[in-house]
């Protein structure tokens, strides 16, 4: 086991589990949040789960925030090591003649998906954790379709967050059909993964800039 | 036809190296590449100038001697060839071409174009083999029928010729293509089994200890393969490690 | 006998080797650990002997010049290997390999060798299996088999078209294991420069880095040369670049007899040279003239034409074309042994009838084995009156099922479709027979000296039968050697290490300086190539396919002065200290330049036509090889005496007890 650690197949797993986890995360993240189009009272309803379960909040939460941590940590760190397995640069390397473009700029998609995580902490995240924890408000099951319609007016953050989804669509193209092969499974079923998680790298980043595109246009006015 | 070429010289492995240009006529397009370097090399040696030193040996595509990265691709554009196999009617009269050596810190330069890949050799010795005695005293050959599909797949993963190739298409510099072939030719096969669990363990060990990246499944490495060694092998390198680890 | 002894153990034939190996001495384990072994070249033959002696507990240096062993040229080896396991039930025996193998080097290989290396034979494949060399199965999960030129069974085990890779990567990877223990020590990108010997037995070898360029001395009780054979004096071969006789030379130069030097196998279906800058030429496997149908246009004028691109070879009409195998051997047809089949190109080129730019080059034709093909599985498939195209379309995939690799092989170099139009061939040097001379221990003339593989004389007679290369360089490395090395090293407990200071290898040390700092102070008028390339061309022309005394004499003459012209005016860039592969090729290239003149010397005293040595003066009215065993029935150990002319022959009787020796026919 403790060699398990130390390889470097163990990181390409830590890798591939926590991206794994993440698109997992990412699919319900978007089934609640298509709901804000579709059935407000449910988006309210289904948010407010989420925001008030204990189980959500203190376990999921943070196991959540770790992976994400985890996540990025490594990727940088592999990144760095994989520039230095290099050595001497070559002068002329025609990485477009063997491998797609997303496949070789993980680290690029991923840093842009870390800013766009900032930025996104800073418009729900916190705010969120001021409401509850800070400002001890009280709970009031109604307020999340407004707060988030609200978000998306300025016409700057929609496309900031369009930006955000499109690369997240790129990401996914290469990283989840990879965390398969990373875990070992190339065989029969791994032309249907991988069509599967095409349809799905493009399908939910497209339902988020929907969504998002939504509210910026259809402005809930009180 | 008339090509210009720029060509990574170095003195030694401790000497920094630099690109030089050189402009070469009268290539002819059923010349190999290395025909064509043979070209220059006697061109330079009748000026009294120092021949451009590479790698290269039986310049029929088994023997995994040579090498070079031409114009940002290993053993050049054509696809399923090694660098002995390329030949000119790729190019076209003007054209520029690049040769540098493979590039990473396992393989670090010993003169001009060559490279020392001996850590290959030793990713080898870690456990690449199946313990066995050579004398002779073994059990017949046919006592144990293998499936025809699954030998076919060992063969598969037994032709890699150890270039480098994998390593040197590879963005991050992985050996994981060159160490899953070794080890899904006896993972597939009842002899390989008994040792399987040291063997991955101990090939990977070596391959980190080596400095060679980590795979990030870009594919590159089955592309540029001389020999089109597949993905497959490095799924199942996966698949044995973990369940050795977990075993062990 | 005169002073070789062979020393093949007295008794019934199939007995001698068990015999024998009741009787030798051994060397118990523990003293095993302080016995030192030197092996030179890590092909098949000797990376399966150093893998073995380490394996028994002796001390393995390995060298070879490659930067790894797995890239020795075994690994080019294409066919497959024999063994006698008569899996087939087709009647295969050890006695029916062994007839084979003698009978196909026409009579000139010695018995007791040649029986041993069909006895060990079905080791050699269960070995390999139980290392996990991946060799061809049926759907049963049995091995499969196929069969080969020259023999009337279906021995031949085979992993694709690259059973000679597996093969060695076995050995290579037995190496592996052996090295991972510390019981061998594995030098690459090292040469060996020169044998040292120690009171009249070899103790060493001097050795250079190529890569720092120093020189280093290395000692051990025995040396093990595996070094290949020598095919590179012809300049073009199907052998890699840096094949070399400088090992196996060096060790003639110290007294080690060189046997049959004019015996090599020129193999008729390769990639015809395409030009001056061409460097070596590509082998495609005897298995296409299974299929493939040889001829050249029957006018001159035709011929002509086709050289001149005026005529494309489709566009001649089947009474104009010479299918010249069909009609000169009506009972083998294409499939006439390798000898007679490349003398037959010869002789249609040289006649004015070739087909390429160069006038050297035959056509290799598939179009009826497509058409025939094609109609075949137009039945099988249910398709009644097929027209031609589909016929055409089925034919190509039933042909492409069987040679695509190397149609794909054969269009990447030719740049032509062979599967449109025909594929041109010439015949080209691919193996030597000859190498130094060993006894039944496979023991050189020196004391403590051993050759295995294509480096040694041994088995395979004047001409040698497909998939018998892999067979032989494993059966020495694995098998034979291990055991015969012990019955000498036996005497050797005492010893203790060899020590590399003594007066004999300062002096070898100092010989192996001065030669380099001789080709390094030649006055630079051209190139190491060049040299090279002249020596090929002498070679090719006057001791090549056919052979004749007035050439064969202007032979010797030639390379005489063009070692004179080397030695003065090569030229050398660069330094010796350090890496230098113009020095590496120069050194290899003076030894052939000796070797040559050997060889042809060897060739003008052999009055006989036997195998891959053919003599204009001894030939049947037929234009056929006529051997003369009254007065040739020996093989010839040459001892150097300083130049190569005045080499000493020695010869070594042929006895055949076992079997008749007949007049080839392939009529």
């Amino acid at each position: 086991m403790s060699a398990l650690i130390k390889s470097s197949l163990a990181r390409k797993v830590v890798m591939a589990l926590s991206g794994l986890f993440l698109v997992f995360f990412l699919g319900q993240h978007f089934v609640i949040n298509i709901t804000s189009v579709i059935a407000p009272d449910t988006f309210n309803s289904w948010s407010h789960f989420m925001g008030y379960n204990p189980l959500v909040q203190y376990l999921l939460q943070p196991i959540l925030i770790a992976g994400v941590i985890i996540h990025f940590v490594m990727g940088f760190a592999l990144e760095l090591q994989n520039r230095a397995a290099r050595g001497v640069r070559y002068v002329s390397y025609k990485g477009s003649a063997n491998s797609s473009w997303v496949s070789r700029n993980m680290l690029i998609s991923g840093a842009v998906i870390l800013a766009f995580l900032a930025l996104h902490f800073y418009d729900f995240w916190f705010p969120e954790m001021a409401y509850k924890y800070i400002e001890v408000n009280p709970e009031d099951p109604t307020r999340y379709l407004v707060e988030t319609a609200h978000k998306f007016e300025p016409m700057w953050r929609t496309l900031l967050y369009i930006i955000a989804f499109v690369l997240l669509a790129l990401h996914l193209l290469h990283g989840f059909a990879s965390s398969f092969q990373t875990m070992g499974v190339n065989n029969k079923f791994s032309s249907g993964i991988k069509t599967f998680t095409k349809i799905y790298a493009i399908v939910i980043p497209l339902g988020f800039i929907f969504i998002a595109l939504y509210h910026h246009f259809n402005p809930i006015t009180h | 036809m008339k090509l210009t070429l720029k060509i990574w010289r170095q003195k030694d492995a401790s000497s920094k190296g630099k690109m030089v240009d050189y402009s070469l006529n009268g290539v002819e397009g059923d010349m190999s590449f290395l025909e064509m370097l043979d070209v220059l090399n006697e061109e330079l040696i009748n000026k009294g100038e120092e021949p451009v030193e590479f790698d290269h040996d039986c310049r029929e595509g088994i023997c995994g001697t040579c090498s070079l990265q031409i114009n940002g691709e290993p053993h050049g554009p054509d696809r399923l060839v090694t660098t002995c196999q390329l030949h000119m009617r790729k190019f076209k009269d003007g054209d520029t071409i690049v040769i540098e050596p493979f590039r990473a810190k396992a393989f670090p330069v010993i003169k001009d174009l060559i490279v020392d890949r001996s850590s290959f050799d030793r990713i080898q010795q870690a456990g690449g083999y199946i313990s066995v005695n050579t004398s002779g005293n073994t059990v017949d050959a046919n006592a144990i029928p293998i499936n025809k599909h699954a030998a076919d797949e060992a063969m598969d993963a037994a032709t890699c010729i150890g270039c480098g190739a994998c390593v040197a298409a590879c963005k991050n510099a992985s050996a994981m293509l060159f160490t899953s072939a070794k080890v899904s030719q006896f993972a597939l096969l009842p002899q390989g089994q008994v040792e399987a669990t040291e063997r991955v363990q101990n090939m990977v060990r070596q391959m980190d200890l080596e400095g060679f990246g980590n795979c990030t499944n870009t594919g590159a490495c089955e592309i540029e393969c001389p020999k089109g060694i597949s993905l497959e092998n490095i799924a199942r390198l996966n698949r044995e490690y973990y369940s050795s680890s977990l075993k062990g | 006998m005169g002073i070789l002894d062979s020393k093949i153990p007295a008794g019934p034939l199939a007995d001698k080797w068990t015999n024998h190996k009741n009787h030798i001495n051994l060397v118990n384990p523990a003293n095993k650990r302080n016995i030192d072994v030197i092996v030179v070249g890590t092909g098949l033959a000797g990376g399966a002997a150093a893998a073995t002696l380490a394996e028994l507990g002796y001390n393995v240096k390995t060298f070879c010049y490659q930067d790894s062993p797995r890239r020795a040229h075994s690994i080019a080896a294409q066919g497959g290997i024999n063994a006698a396991k008569n899996y087939q039930g087709d009647g295969d025996s050890n006695y029916r390999l062994f007839y084979d193998t003698v009978k196909g080097g026409d009579y000139r290989s010695r018995e007791a060798n040649v029986y041993r290396l069909a006895e060990v034979s079905a080791n050699i494949i269960d070995q390999c299996v139980a290392q996990g060399v991946p060799f061809a199965r049926e759907y049963g999960g049995l091995l499969d088999n196929r069969s080969f030129g020259g023999v009337l069974v279906s021995r031949t085990f085979y992993a694709k078209g690259q059973t000679g890779q597996q093969l060695l990567l076995g050995a290579y990877a037995a190496m592996n294991r052996q090295i991972n223990r510390g019981k061998i020590k594995s030098y690459t990108r090292h040469e060996m420069m020169d044998l040292v010997k120690v009171d009249g037995k070899a103790r060493g070898i001097i050795a250079r880095n190529l890569v720092t360029g120093e020189i280093e001395r290395h000692s051990g009780h025995a040396v093990v040369l595996a070094t290949g054979g020598y095919g590179n004096v012809f300049f073009l071969s199907t052998n890699a670049m840096g094949s070399n006789v400088m090992a196996a030379w060096r060790a003639h130069r110290k007294g080690a007899f060189f046997a049959n030097p004019c015996y090599t196998q020129i193999h008729p279906t390769c990639i015809p040279v395409s030009g001056d800058h061409q460097s070596k030429l590509t082998l495609m496997s005897e298995s296409l003239r299974n299929d493939g149908r040889i001829w050249v246009p029957k006018r001159k004028e035709d011929a002509i034409a086709i050289r001149e691109g005026k005529l494309k070879p489709n566009q001649l009409k089947e009474e104009d074309r010479d299918y010249y195998l069909e009609r000169r051997y009506p009972a083998f047809g294409n499939l006439v042994p390798r000898d007679v089949a490349s003398r037959a190109a010869k002789e249609r080129c040289d006649a004015g009838f070739g087909v390429n730019k160069t006038g050297e080059a035959v056509y290799l034709d598939f179009a009826a084995a497509i058409e025939r093909y094609g109609k075949e599985k137009a039945l099988t498939t249910g398709i009644h009156n097929a027209d031609k195209n589909v016929i055409t379309k089925l034919g190509k995939e039933v042909v492409e099922a069987k040679y695509g690799n190397l149609f794909q092989m054969y269009e990447k170099i030719v740049d032509e479709n062979p599967y449109e139009t025909p594929m041109m061939i010439y015949p080209a040097v691919h193996y030597t027979m000859g190498g130094l001379w060993v006894d039944y221990n496979l023991q050189t003339t020196i004391e403590g000296c051993y050759a295995a593989g294509e480096a040694n004389f041994s088995d395979h007679g004047a001409n040698r039968l497909g998939a018998s290369a892999l067979m032989q360089g494993l059966a020495d490395g694995y098998f034979v050697l291990p055991y015969t090395i012990g019955d000498y090293l036996s005497n050797d407990i005492r010893t203790g290490t060899i020590p590399t200071d003594s007066p004999e290898f300062d002096a070898a040390e100092k010989d192996v300086t001065d030669r380099l700092n001789k080709l390094m102070g030649g006055k630079g008028l051209h190139s190491v190539d060049y040299y090279h390339k002249k020596l090929g061309k002498i070679m090719w022309n006057k001791c090549g396919m056919s052979r004749n005394a007035k050439e064969l004499q202007e032979a010797i003459e030639e390379i005489s002065a063009l070692r004179a012209d080397f030695w003065e005016n090569v030229k050398i860039p660069g330094s010796s200290n350090g890496m230098n592969q113009e020095l590496e090729k120069a050194g290899r290239v003076a030894d052939f330049l000796e070797l040559g003149e050997l060889f042809a010397k060897d060739a003008l005293t052999r009055n006989e036509s036997c195998g891959g040595h053919f003599r204009e003066e001894y030939q049947t009215e037929e234009g056929e090889a006529l051997r003369d065993d009254e007065n040739f029935k020996f093989a010839s150990a040459w001892e150097y005496k300083g130049e190569p002319k005045d080499a000493v022959l020695h010869k070594e009787e042929l006895v055949y007890e076992n079997i008749e020796l007949k007049t080839r026919s392939y009529k």
